[in-house]
Formats: structure tokens, sequence, C-alpha cells
């Protein structure tokens, strides 16, 4: 009764060929095969060689790279085909779905015209320019795009980025394939916007029965999308299993180590960062690649690479399979203990009130000029927060909200458009030069791009030592406290002659932090610090995080679009949306009583890593995209996309004529959202009742 | 989009006059018709030189603005003087314009055509024998002076008729005087003489054009479109030239607007050497005699075709790529 297969894949390997020429081996030996209907997710993290399989599959590979091993579709073997037959196969029986759609279109043609040309490739007789336009529209419609025919006429830059990549999928299946590959089609987009992107791709699939790849870092996604889950470490598959089965019970140790690390929203459990980095390609064996990481790894591990074995489904690469059975990710690998802190409180060290921040519209210089507030968009209208002493709050919203704009105006140390920043008791608008530059010291930033942020050409002690030679101070104290300040970030001293291309992604974050902790602010502002890592080392970056706050650590403003980060490591979030603080209050009371619909919405987005309760959750997906920048309106910036203003009757003209402030439910619990109409008050709890999940009403 | 053209013509415009004023400035200042009516034989009295200055507007004893006043009244109405022999500067440009024009026309289509395919095929065909051949050609055309090339190109022309026997390439002049026959030979005599100098012209223009084709279309090569029209079912040279070769053009626009002012610089002195009656012999003839007003007429005529040049790249560029419309 099992669908046939329709894509078998055996023993697969890529290499690339390094500057010398020497082969350098990204995908090692990969085998699995995909039934009809079915969803495979390949997870691991990067360099694991997923996108690399993925590519090896439609030959897309860049030049120089060197495939073998075999993969059948449909019976015909792809490894090898010459590139003429296998374009008759690409797009029509096999399809690819890429990460970034904006890329991924041409630029200068429009979104229609290229959804049409995948017909017009495959079809014979060649299909009348009437018929290719209606089916264009059908297929945009099929992945649910609002306004088909206005998008079909849109060029790429003119969509959004959930827009694009719902086009990206209506092209995958124009020619109803066998197989599609789905390499990270998430991974670009919002919270909101990859709930919508996936329904997409799931009625996709539906409607033309093909079986999909689905390569994704995101165990949230993976546990709510896959039938079957195959984890890759350093080119191989290390574990495959039915999905419900490898994240309940995983038999290889990296598995473990990997959902061990993952944040999740539900819930703050201690995360386990799995120590070391993986092999470089070629450097891997000859035993198992993860040996040298594994805290079970015995003698046997490292003589040969073990193959993967083991009963009905279920299969992992590892040589003691059963060594797992009854045992936690916390059991194998080492979580901190509980930071001991000094309670937060006392008066706010950062206070900012009424903020706003406005960017002239491109191409419209004299607007700024004249100062004039139609040639301007605002990037933050209305920002309310305070970070009391010790305290880690975090700022969150979608891309466009106005976080990073917010933090930039707290570091300029500069007078705001609008409002007032106070840091540590003094107002930034009437700061003398020596204030700043004393402050500058006492306020520091940490950025998401560690490769972006750290000069290549100077070593690690100069970066490291840089702020304090900005504060002057003296040559001796600045030599002693380099190898302190990298011990603390969990580096070694002698790293402090290196430069910072020696270092991975992670080590280089540190390097990053130990910088910003030199001077030893007061307050730091994280800046994403954690999204462009992997989620091994995210965790150990954010368990760095959780132990720096020990005793008088420094206060954090901790900006992030990743909601399970928040629950691990906040005291208190704020959530913002179109420029404006929409909610915020004690982590506790935010995620498990949220109040505005959008922070029920945004909540409800995350996926969470465990395929039972994923699958169980019900979602609210919000229509449309998140605003950018934003003109100047009255009412409520939400209302178009709110599922509580889409059920009010005449009481909606409040929303549309008064701008909401935020209001506390309980002036002493400092749980306040900017919303007319939240829930737990009479009139929307009601409105909502039809969620299966009721949070209990606030007292 | 119409609206974003028609205010880059009014900077245009703009750009023009500030040319022309300077130009007419400079020349002013640099040139002397006085010292080319003293050195006459024989000697002219002072009231005679004095009288002739006058006559052409170029007297020095009047405020150079005053006289660019002068000058700029009667260009509005269509008359840009007379030369320092007092022919009309008007008749000389009406007979020069059309031969520069031709030769820049000619040598820029075809040069910026071959550097383009050149460059497409050099991508392609990276890190081989044709990708490195056509980059020490580049190099070394790029590094040889246009006029040495062209004398280059006189002497193998003079070695090739000589050993031929008799005349078949023809480098002096448009045309051959007194030919007499149908419009194909007159066509064909034309080619002849053309072939050479354009020649010269379009060369400098591969060599630059190739390069710059060459680095934009590998930085599509690695695109990710390209990979999804690959992904499609196209194959990997019907994707280039689908989806790829347009959006390679679009850099190209931005240097075709700079790239023309070394080609017009080039042309000066391909026309010298070729004996080509065309703005750049004009330019060099007159600038020795000390003849302002020719001068200005030659650099009038480069500042609009410069000019003309960056915004048919405007406009290029608009229709090419789609994002630079809506601003």
């Amino acid at each position: 009764m099992t669908a046939p297969t329709v894509l078998d894949v055996r023993d697969l390997h890529v290499s690339y060929a390094d500057a010398s020429g020497a082969a350098l081996p990204v995908v090692r030996g990969v085998g699995f095969s995909l039934r009809r209907g079915e969803v495979l997710g390949l997870v691991g993290e990067s360099g694991a060689g997923k996108t690399a399989t993925a590519l090896a599959l439609l030959g897309l590979l860049p030049p120089g790279a060197r495939t073998s091993g075999s993969a059948r579709l449909l019976g015909t073997e792809l490894i090898g085909l010459p590139v003429r037959e296998l374009a008759g196969l690409r797009g029509r029986r096999i399809a690819m779905v890429f990460q970034d759609p904006l890329a991924a279109f041409n630029p200068a043609q429009r979104v229609g015209d290229q959804i049409g040309e995948a017909l017009r490739i495959h079809q014979r007789p060649r299909p009348r320019r009437e018929s290719v336009r209606r089916r264009v529209l059908e297929l945009l419609e099929g992945v649910r795009v609002p306004d088909p025919v206005r998008s079909a006429r849109s060029y790429p830059h003119e969509l959004s980025g959930g827009l694009r990549q719902r086009a990206m999928i209506a092209m995958a299946i124009a020619n109803d394939p066998d197989v599609i590959v789905a390499d990270e089609p998430t991974s670009a987009l919002d919270a909101t916007v990859q709930a919508q992107v996936l329904d997409a791709l799931d009625s996709a699939r539906r409607a033309t029965g093909a079986a999909l790849l689905l390569v994704s870092h995101d165990l949230g996604v993976i546990a709510g999308a896959a039938d079957r889950v195959a984890v890759m470490y350093a080119g191989r598959i290390v574990e495959t299993a039915p999905v419900d089965a490898l994240f309940a019970a995983p038999r290889m140790p990296y598995t473990l180590g990997l959902l061990g690390s993952v944040p999740r929203l539900d819930t703050a459990v201690p995360l386990t960062p799995v120590p070391g980095v993986p092999p470089a390609p070629g450097r891997a064996g000859p035993g198992c690649a993860f040996a040298p990481r594994c805290p079970l790894a015995s003698a046997a591990c490292l003589e040969v690479e073990p193959e993967l074995t083991g009963a009905q489904d279920h299969l992992a690469a590892c040589v003691r399979p059963g060594a797992l059975a009854g045992r936690s990710a916390t059991d194998l690998f080492p979580a901190s203990a509980p930071a001991r802190r000094i309670p937060p409180g006392g008066a706010p060290l950062l206070r900012v009130t009424g903020l706003a921040k406005s960017y002239p519209l491109p191409g419209r210089p004299a607007a700024r000029l004249r100062r004039r507030p139609e040639g301007t968009r605002l990037a933050v209208e209305r920002v309310d927060l305070e970070v009391r002493r010790g305290e880690t709050v975090a700022l969150v919203g979608e891309s466009g909200s106005g976080k990073t704009s917010t933090l930039m105006e707290i570091i300029a140390l500069g007078p705001p458009e609008s409002g007032s920043i106070e840091i540590a008791g003094y107002d930034t608008s009437a700061l003398s030069r020596s204030d700043v530059r004393r402050l500058r010291g006492s306020v520091q930033i940490l950025v998401q791009d560690p490769m972006a942020s750290l000069d290549p050409r100077m070593r690690v002690a100069d970066l490291v030592a840089e702020p304090l030679r900005a504060q002057r101070f003296p040559r001796d104290a600045i030599a002693a406290r380099v190898p302190e300040l990298l011990r603390r970030v969990g580096l070694e001293a002698a790293d402090a002659e290196l430069r910072p291309h020696r270092f991975s992604g992670g080590q280089r974050q540190r390097i990053a932090l130990a910088r910003a902790l030199a001077v030893g602010p007061e307050l730091l502002l994280l800046d994403e610090p954690v999204s462009a890592l992997d989620v091994s080392v995210q965790a150990g970056i954010l368990d760095l995080l959780r132990r720096l706050r020990e005793g008088h650590g420094p206060a954090c403003l901790f900006v992030t679009h990743d909601l399970a980060v928040v629950r691990q490591i906040a005291d208190r979030v704020v959530v913002m949306y179109g420029g404006r603080t929409v909610e915020s209050g004690s982590v506790a009371d935010v995620f498990d009583r949220p109040r505005h619909p959008y922070t029920r919405a945004l909540l409800s987005a995350v996926p969470l890593p465990d395929p039972p309760a994923e699958r169980a959750r019900a979602r609210i997906v919000l229509p449309g995209e998140p605003p950018g920048a934003a003109e100047r309106s009255a009412g409520c910036r939400f209302r178009g996309r709110c599922p509580v203003y889409a059920t009010l009757g005449a009481e909606r003209t409040r929303c549309e004529r008064e701008t909401p402030v935020p209001v506390g439910a309980d002036p002493l619990a400092g749980h306040t959202a900017a919303c007319h109409f939240p829930h737990g008050t009479e009139g929307a709890s009601l409105r909502l009742g039809s969620e299966p999940e009721e949070h209990p009403p606030v007292r | 989009m119409v609206g974003r053209l028609s205010k880059r013509l009014a900077h245009t415009v703009l750009l023009l006059l500030c040319a022309v004023f300077l130009s007419y400035v400079i020349a002013s200042a640099a040139l002397s018709p006085r010292a080319y009516f003293e050195d006459r034989q024989p000697r002219p009295s002072a009231a005679t030189v004095n009288h002739e200055l006058a006559l052409l507007g170029a007297d020095d004893r009047t405020p150079v603005l005053e006289r660019f006043g002068h000058w700029s009244w009667r260009a509005v109405h269509g008359d840009l003087g007379r030369t320092v022999d007092g022919d009309s500067v008007n008749d000389e440009f009406g007979r020069r314009i059309g031969v520069s024009t031709r030769l820049l026309l000619v040598g820029t289509l075809v040069g910026t055509g071959l550097g383009v395919l050149a460059g497409l095929w050099a991508a392609v065909r990276r890190h081989r024998l044709p990708d490195r051949a056509l980059t020490v050609f580049s190099f070394l055309v790029l590094s040889v002076p246009t006029f040495v090339l062209a004398l280059l190109f006189k002497e193998g022309a003079l070695w090739f008729n000589q050993s031929a026997g008799h005349t078949v390439i023809r480098y002096t002049g448009e045309r051959t005087p007194g030919l007499t026959g149908s419009l194909a030979t007159h066509l064909k005599d034309r080619a002849v003489h053309l072939a050479l100098p354009a020649a010269t012209v379009a060369l400098c223009a591969i060599a630059s054009y190739s390069r710059y084709q060459r680095a934009a279309t590998l930085d599509v090569l690695g695109s990710d479109h390209l990979r999804t029209a690959q992904a499609k079912g196209l194959t990997p040279g019907r994707a280039l030239l689908r989806h790829g070769l347009r959006t390679s053009l679009i850099p190209l626009t931005t240097f075709f607007s700079f790239g023309f002012l070394t080609l017009f610089t080039g042309a000066v002195f391909t026309e010298q050497i070729f004996g080509w009656p065309g703005m750049g012999s004009w330019f060099m003839d007159s600038a020795q005699k000390g003849d302002i007003n020719a001068v200005v007429a030659v650099n009038l005529f480069a500042a609009v075709t410069v000019l003309l040049a960056g915004f048919v790249a405007d406009v290029l560029h608009a229709v090419l790529d789609p994002r630079v419309r809506g601003r």
C-alpha cells in the first residue's frame, strides 16, 4: 500500500576542488529515497552538505564540482546525464525552490513571464500566449497570492518577500513535477510570513502529489512539515527516521545535541551547546566525523566511519546506537547551571520615551534638507522602553519594525528626532563632549554579523584592546586585561595573536563580545547577536551571555526576531510593530498571556521543534506582510492584518481614528498593550473564543 | 520614468551650457589670435590687427565675459562666428560634422557590439585559451596610445598594398576624389576608406568593453537567477542568452557614458592621421592658428555628443533595468 518511490539516491558523492586543485569532499555517500507525496526533511548545520546534495540532484552545482554515485528519478539516472537531457527533466519532473527569492528571480523580467517561461520551455506543442497567461494566474491563485493579476505583472523587486517566495513555488509546480526540492525556502522570511509560505508549499505539494525534499536548518519547520527526517553531519547522513521517532528518541549523539541546542518557545530549558566545531571538508575521519565532539566516543569510534544501520526505518550511523536510550541532551552535553543573579531592580539605566526616527525617501534628498515630513518615512514612530540595572530586555519584531533603528538611535548618544533617551541619568539631548566619551564606555554594542564587524587586518588582541585605548586606559592595564577578557568569553589567551579569519563564526562572535565587554559597560546593546549562527553554536553564545550576567553583569537590550531565544534569555520583552511598541511586560506575562493580537499571532507563528505538539498547535496565520517604514497616518498600524479588527462591528472606527497607546492590564506587573481591544478583556476574548488554546483571563 | 528622464535631460542642458562657457573662457585664455595676425607677412599694422580681431569678436582688450556675451547672443541665433581666415564657422561645421559623426557612429557601434560579444565569449570560456588571448589583446591595445595604433595600421596597410602590387586598402581621406560610377561604387569606395579609421576607434572600444562585459558576465554566471533559469529547464547557454545577457548589460550602460569620451579623444587623433576632414583634425588645425571660434565650435560638438551618449546610456539603463524606472 506504500506509495511508489519516485527518487532513489544511493552513495551520492560531491567534491569541490580547493585552490590547489585537490578534491574537498562535501557530500560523502548520501543515500535516501522519496515516495510519491512524501516530505523528507534534510537537516544539518551549515557546511553539512545539505545544499550540495540538493543541487547535485538537479545537476546545478557550480562548475568545478564533481559528482558521483546514483540518483534515479522514476528510473532515470540523473548523475552524469548529459546537460541537454537533464534540462528536459528540470522544471518538468524535478523542480526547485531556492532560499532567496529576490536573487532567484531575474530582476529585469515580470514575475508572470518568468513563471510562464517554465510552461513554454516544456509544453509541446508550444502553448498559446493566452493559455499560458491563464495557467500562470491559476498557479498564483493556487499558492494563495492575493491579487494574481497584479503580482504577475510585477517585477520581482515590487513584490514582498513572502509573495516572491510563493511565486517561486508556483513556478516550481508549473509542470506538475514528481519531486520538489526546497532549499531553506523560509529562512529569509519573517515568522508570520514563514507560516504563509509553508502553507503555500504544503498546498502546492498536495495539488501536484509531488514528493518534497525540504532542506532546512530549522528543526521547528522540519517538525511541522516533514514525514521523515535525515540528519546530515560533515557530508553524511548520520541518522534517518520518521519525524516523531527522531525527535522523541534520537539514536545518534549529534542528533541529540542538535535537538538540545534548539531554544524552545514554550518553556525555558537549559540549552546544551555541542562543544567544538564540525570538521572542515576533507578533514573528517578516519573514524566517525562526530567522534572528536562526542561525549560517548570510544576507541572504536575513531577507527572506521560507521555505516547507517538499524531496525526498520530508524537508521543511525553510530557504533553504539543503543547507548542513548533513555538519555536526554542534558545528560550528555554540559548545560550550565542557572546563573546566580542579583535581581534586577532600582532606577532604570536606560529609559526611552516616545522615540521617533524618520529617513528621507530614496531619491528625494531635498526633502531632508527642508525637513518636510511628506518626503520621509517613519522607521520608528513611538517607542517606549526601560532597562533596569542587571536586566535583560528583549526588543522583538519582524523586519522593518524599527528594532535596529531604535538601537542605533540609542547608541548615537545624540538628541533624538523626537522623544527622549536617558542613559544612566543623562539625557542624550544635552550631553557635553566629555559626557559622550564617558557614556561610550558604559554603552557597548554587539552586532549581528561577526564576519563584517571585525577588521580582518587586525590581530584579536588589538581588536579587543581598541575600546580600552579609546577610553585611554594605561598600556599595561590593557595588556593585562586582554587575556582575561578572552578567557571570559571562552577563548584562549594565545588566540590574541591571531587574526579573525582563523576563527569560526561562533568564535568570532565571542571575540566581538570580548571587545564589547572590554571597558566594562553598564549597558550592552545586542543586535541579533546569534541569528547568523548555527543552532549548536548559537546555544553556546546564549549560554555565555547568560553567564555574563552573574553578579554585577551589564544590563542588556537584546534585539531579535527569534522569540524562542527571548524565552531563554530575557527578563522582559518589548514587542514592536510598524515602528511602535505594541506590547511590553515580563517574558512570562507576555508569552503566556499575550494581550495584543499581533503578539498572539507572532507567538503562534513560531514553529515548535516537537512534532506532535507542532501538528496539534493551531496557528493564527496573518494575512499580508509586516509593514516597512510607514507613512504617517492615524489609527492602529496593525489593523490591516488584525484578526480582531476583522471581526469588529461599528467599534472598528476607533481602530481607524485613534492611535492606541500602551495601557497596563495590571499596573503592578508592568504588562502593557497598545490595543483598543486587547485579549483578555470582555469583547475581544469572546470573539477569538474559537481558538483551541484559551489563555486564562488576566486577573 | 518619463519624468525622471526629462529631469535628466534638463540637467544635461545645464551641463552643456557650463561646458560651452568653460571652453570659451579657457580657449580665450590659452589661444592668441592676435599672435596669428601679427605673424603674417607682411606684418599688418596694429590697427588692422585690431580690426580683424574685432570682426572675429576675439579682441583681447574687451573683457572675456563681454566677448562671451556677444558670442552666445550670436550662437543663440544660429551663428557660431567666423574663423581666423574669415570663413563662416557654420559652413565648416556643417561640412565636418557628418565626417566625424560617421566615423564615431560606426566605430562606437562596431566596437560596443564586438566588445560585448567578445566579453561574453571570454566569460563563458574563462581561464581557457580564448579568454587568455583576449586578455593579452585587450591590455596590449589599452596600453598603446591611439595615434600609435593608427600609425601602425597605416604602415601595415602600406606594406600590404605594396606586397599586393596595387592599392587594396585606402587610408587617406573619406573617399576617392573625382570618383564616378553608380551608388554601389561610391558606397564600396567609402567602406574601403572607412575600414582602417573605424577599426582604430572600434579596437579601443573592443578592448575596454570586453573587459567590463567579461566581469559583468562572470557576476551573472554565478547569480542565483541564472541557476533558477536552469532549474526551470533551460540549457546553460540558453539561460545565459535569455536571462544573463540583459542583466549583465545593465552595469555596462554606466560605463558606456564614460567610455565614450575616451573614444572621442581617440577619434581626434585618428582623423588627423588618416586625413579625414572631420572635427578632430579641425580642432588640431584651429588650435595651432589660435582660432577661438573654431575651437569652441568643436568643443560644442564634443560636449553635445558626450552628453548625448550619457543620455542614451541613461535611457538604455532604464529600458534594461525595471528597478530604476519607478524612482
